[in-house]
């Protein structure tokens, strides 16, 4: 043809090698280089996290103790934001330009192309407003939450409260993700799981500009949010309001508890706080004011406060006698203004000899000191020592000294010195003897014992010889509680020791008895006063009781900080509970007390203390 | 009916399948990439998809009627062709309807629009061929070579009025056409040079690309008179020449920019060598020293080009392309999201109307200039593979049948045919994964739109008609 004609195979070579280095590079992006794949999921999927309702909280009788709300989050993607009118934006979510900015700031830092909460919690009433402003402005969004509400105001201790998730629980949990909420105390923390219910995920599709084109896979991907159990509690929310009225301007804590299935009626605790304000925008606010509060409102008395028991602690000495034969009801001990021994001295205030049921219901020191010396000092064991061991055994089966194992949280242990305790500070290597231990048979000394282990410990009482493990969940909606809150726990004390015990009870509140001012009317209240010796200030009042005497319903323990004598304060406060348990009303003839008990105000610094001279 | 029957039989039809193919692949990836749920009928004409159709049938009918139609029509009516072409970019430029910035498109009947740019290229390639073909004309003669340029350049000049650079910078390609007709390789090495020295002064500093010059020149120099000693001292005077400049510069207080230094250096060096060359009468020497005195020129024009004459968006496009400012929401954001679209496809790809960032339109053009990215995210390495291969099939096919003319005015027409698609496919494909600066030109038989379509058809079909008589006649 044409002496050119060889040039036809260069030209084809450059079409040729073009191809190739365009497949080159096609294999490269498409089959080696994964990072594009990654950025294409970024680019086209929202996960939508669907936050399901927390579960409800009612109260026994079915009234409602917790609910929920509406609140929306304000999220922002920042990649996607484009100018708009900022300061109306910022007036309306109350917050300045400088906050905005330095949030947006903040949030671009995180993720230019991921969703962050710009602002938190807003009420339905602005999110209204802000729905509008929404339509003209770009890369905003709103997720709808849910806060919690409470309709009386009570139980916040006990209830606990929600709030964000910290990082350490992200780490460890991978349920949780920034920004969700978990229950951080009380019945929401300990039954987290039961109320959370299980989060929804749903994942759209998203064309360029954001706009949602439909589900992913068809939705197979998708989870179904569950909501949250609802649960029925134990509290009986009418006794709890009362409680909680009758502990106002006194710092304590009431425990009530069923003996016949450990469940708690009551749960009180002084100061306390309103658990609306733990909840909503304000509650980091409110939480540091709390906090900071000297009287600590957040304080949980009633599990974590560790006091000696005083005289509610002789029972408990009685039974252990009576179990290991070292006496019996009829065994009678000479008090002579107390206990003495050479040098030393156990006060009281009786010169009488004493058999067991009236020991209780005068609460003779003396005698007890007796009790005790004879459950140390026994025989059968080869020391004082093991004598020591062998009470402590009993105190941990009665529940002292160790923790409950209930559904609540931040359940403190108290105080029963083990044995190595007494030989490292006490007896140093010198034989062991009773006396220098003697005063934890009046239930002073190095004991700690909470509020919570004394109403369990009454309810044993009542039982006559075994408990329940106090618990606050009395229904999981279609799951049972745990198997533990249904079976006795036994004392380990043989059931018709505690007939005399309890007969000693049941004359505390007659005529002649410690708490005989405190005596209701037509029940047959069983109880037990205490004096909870304190180191810092005026002693604590202290005060046990269940009742009626057979087939008890309620058993109770009060304590009243700088109350004194438990016949001042404990007592006419715990029979008020049991009454109106019990009864549903006050008598009229105990209408003073209430008002007595009402008004008093242990908070005030400028009490005059009047001391009515009765004796424990 | 004889007549009809051969020439049926006549008709390459494995290029005319091959052209069918590509226009039902792209028909079913811009329905892939504007699909929607309301409208998925595929002859719903208020969607491209069904516009399409319609373009794609009138393109077979036109394809048709150039078959049918005598083939020495176009070779007698190529100056009429050319003509009214150049006409209608001029009437364009007064008549045309700005889009984009540029007016480009005859709007006719609200809805219609014409691009005359689509055209020229056929018109250009009919001229080319005619003026190559005609009677005793010599491509080496020094007026052949004005006539060519004239032919060739006025087309993209009128285009670049628009202006429309895109559609402009295409008629670069007619140089292999040349170079097939026996253009001197040298024209084509410069025009590769030039490339490449256009790139390298965007992408590294003026001093390196002096130095890079000046020991180019010396080691060609060195290949055409292997004297080592003689290359040696060259390279050393160089070196020696601008580190003494550099010396006094720093003891005067170091006021000169080094790279001026190094110019000096390497130009004054140059001088010397010119003047030994004339000296010893070593005539190649002097090519070379040409050669590197035109190519620092450039290299300072082009610097001035770039920040003088180029518009702001053309700056940052080629930026961006040579990695010089990266901005993937900015300039770079077509090819960014491109790159995303066809690197998620994978081996085997998405799967037909799955692919997610063409279908929800994170890809902008994606069913005229970006439609390969449809291609690349729904059928993977597997689908560009094909695409590939099909464009390629058609090429080379086309370049076979050049070859195989009997008349000049067809060779020439058919290789202007071959060059003007290669361009399109090299340049369309490569900027959508980042290996061509992003200027707007569509994939041929594949891109949405009824301008463009038409014009290849009527680009290849002319060949095939031309082909099929190719028996005919002798021209």
């Amino acid at each position: 043809m044409d002496i050119n004609s060889n040039r036809k195979y260069l030209i084809v070579s450059i079409f040729v090698a073009v191809s190739i280095v365009l497949l080159i590079r096609l294999f490269y992006l498409q089959v080696i280089d994964n990072t594009y794949k990654e950025f294409a999921t970024s680019n086209v999927l929202r996960k939508v996290v669907q936050y399901p309702a927390r579960g409800l909280i009612y109260d026994r009788n079915g009234e409602l103790l917790v609910y929920n709300k509406a609140a929306y989050d304000l999220l922002v993607t920042p990649r996607e934001v484009k100018a708009f009118d900022t300061l109306k934006f910022c007036s309306l979510l109350d917050i300045t330009i400088e906050e905005f900015r330095l949030k947006l700031k903040e949030a671009r830092a995180y993720s230019p192309y991921k969703p962050s909460v710009l602002v938190k919690q807003i009420s339905p009433e602005k999110y209204a407003v802000l729905q509008e402003l929404l339509y003209k402005v770009q890369g905003f969004y709103i997720q709808s939450r849910t806060l919690r509400e409470y309709p009386r105001p009570m139980a916040a201790h006990l209830l606990g409260y929600v709030g964000e998730v910290n990082r350490a629980t992200i780490e460890s949990n991978p349920y949780y993700e920034s920004g969700d909420y978990i229950g951080i105390s009380g019945i929401e923390k300990s039954y987290e799981n039961e109320l959370r219910g299980k989060k929804g995920v749903k994942y759209y599709m998203v064309d360029v500009h954001n706009r949602i084109q439909g589900s992913y896979l068809d939705g197979e991907a998708d989870t179904t949010a569950l909501i949250g159990k609802n649960l029925i509690s134990t509290l009986d929310a009418d006794l709890q309001e009362y409680a909680e009225l009758l502990l106002e301007n006194k710092r304590g804590s009431v425990v009530a508890i069923e003996p016949s299935t450990g469940e708690i009626l009551v749960l009180a605790n002084s100061p306390a706080y309103d658990p609306n304000l733990l909840v909503g925008r304000e509650r980091g606010r409110n939480y540091t004011v709390l906090s900071e509060d000297p009287v600590k409102p957040l304080y949980n008395r009633a599990l974590m406060a560790q006091y000696p028991p005083g005289s509610t602690f002789k029972m408990a000495n009685a039974l252990v006698a009576l179990q290991e034969g070292v006496i019996t009801p009829s065994t009678s001990y000479y008090c002579a203004h107390g206990y003495h021994s050479g040098n030393f001295t156990v006060g009281c205030h009786h010169d009488m000899s004493f058999t067991l049921e009236p020991s209780i219901a005068k609460s003779c020191n003396a005698y007890y000191v007796y009790v005790f010396r004879a459950i140390l000092e026994n025989n059968k064991y080869n020391s004082v020592r093991e004598g020591y061991e062998a009470w402590r055994r009993y105190m941990l089966n009665f529940g002292f000294g160790r923790t409950l194992n209930t559904d609540l949280l931040n359940e403190l242990k108290g105080l029963v010195p083990t044995s190595d305790y007494y030989e490292r500070f006490v007896f140093r290597g010198s034989r062991w003897r009773a006396l220098p231990v003697v005063s934890l048979s009046i239930g002073q000394g190095e004991l700690g014992i909470t509020p919570l282990q004394l109403a369990n410990y009454t309810a044993m009482l009542a039982n006559r010889g075994h408990y329940y493990i106090p618990h606050v969940v009395k229904e999981i909606e279609g799951q049972e509680i745990d198997m533990r809150f249904r079976e006795p726990v036994d004392s380990g004390i043989d059931r018709h020791h505690f007939d005399p015990v309890v007969e000693g009870m049941a004359q505390v509140m007659q005529p002649g008895g410690t708490g005989a001012m405190s005596m209701i009317p037509d029940i047959e209240v069983c109880g037990k006063t205490g004096t909870a010796q304190n180191p810092h200030g005026l002693d604590h009042s202290v005060f046990m009781a269940f009742a009626p005497k057979d087939r008890p319903k309620i058993a109770i323990s009060v304590y009243v900080e700088n109350g004194i004598w438990g016949s001042t304060y404990a007592a006419p406060i715990a029979s008020l509970i049991v009454e109106k348990y019990l009864n549903d009303t006050i008598a009229t003839s105990r209408l003073w007390l209430e008002s007595n008990m009402l008004k008093a105000n242990l908070m005030d610094p400028n009490r005059v203390i009047i001391s009515n001279g009765t004796e424990e | 009916m004889a007549q009809r029957n051969k020439l049926w039989a006549n008709i390459d039809w494995v290029a005319v399948m091959l052209a069918f193919g590509l226009m039902i692949l792209g028909w079913i990836n811009i329905y892939a990439a504007v699909y929607n749920e309301d409208h998925s009928s595929i002859f719903d004409v208020t969607q491209r998809y069904g516009k399409q159709l319609i373009w794609i049938g009138a393109a077979v009918l036109l394809g048709m009627v150039i078959l049918i139609t005598d083939s020495n029509f176009y070779v007698f009516f190529s100056w009429p062709i050319y003509g009214l072409v150049i006409l209608s970019l001029l009437l364009v430029l007064i008549a045309g309807v700005e889009i984009n910035g540029s007016k480009s498109w005859f709007v006719i009947g609200g809805d219609f629009r014409l691009q005359p740019a689509e055209f020229a290229k056929f018109a250009t390639a009919l001229a080319l061929a005619k003026l190559l073909s005609s009677y005793n004309f010599k491509i080496q003669k020094a007026p052949s070579v004005l006539l060519i340029a004239g032919i060739i350049g006025l087309p993209p000049a009128l285009i670049m009025l628009q202006p429309d650079a895109g559609s402009a910078i295409v008629f670069v390609v007619f140089f292999l056409v040349l170079y097939r007709e026996g253009m001197s390789g040298i024209i084509l090495f410069f025009g590769l040079l030039t490339i490449l020295l256009f790139l390298l002064s965007l992408l590294t500093e003026n001093v390196v690309l002096l130095i890079l010059l000046f020991t180019g020149s010396i080691l060609a120099f060195y290949v055409l008179n292997p004297r080592m000693k003689l290359a040696l001292s060259a390279l050393g005077l160089g070196i020696g020449l601008t580190l003494l400049l550099q010396a006094i510069n720093l003891i005067s207080g170091n006021t000169i920019d080094f790279e001026w230094i190094v110019l000096s250096g390497t130009v004054i060096s140059m001088i010397v060598f010119f003047i030994y060359g004339l000296k010893v009468r070593m005539r190649r020497a002097f090519v070379i020293i040409g050669i590197f005195f035109a190519a620092v020129l450039f290299t300072y024009s082009i610097d001035f080009v770039f920040e003088n004459i180029l518009q702001a968006h053309q700056q940052a496009r080629i930026n961006e392309l040579l990695g010089l400012q990266s901005d993937p929401l900015g300039a770079g954001y077509n090819v960014n999201q491109s790159k995303i679209a066809i690197g998620s496809g994978g081996f085997a790809g998405k799967g037909f109307l799955n692919g997610t960032q063409t279908k929800f339109n994170f890809v902008p053009e994606q069913s005229t200039d970006f439609i390969f990215c449809t291609v690349g995210e729904e059928w993977g390495f597997l689908g560009s593979l094909v695409v590939i291969g099909l464009f390629l099939a058609l090429l080379v096919r086309i370049i076979n049948l050049a070859e195989r003319q009997r008349s000049l005015f067809s060779r020439v027409y058919g290789y202007s045919v071959a060059s003007i698609l290669f361009f399109h496919f090299a340049v369309n494909i490569g900027m959508t994964i980042g290996l061509m600066p992003v200027i707007g030109i569509p994939l041929p038989f594949f891109s949405y739109g009824g301008s463009s379509l038409w014009a290849f058809t009527v680009l290849l079909f002319v060949f095939l008609r031309l082909d099929a008589s190719r028996l005919d006649r002798l021209v």
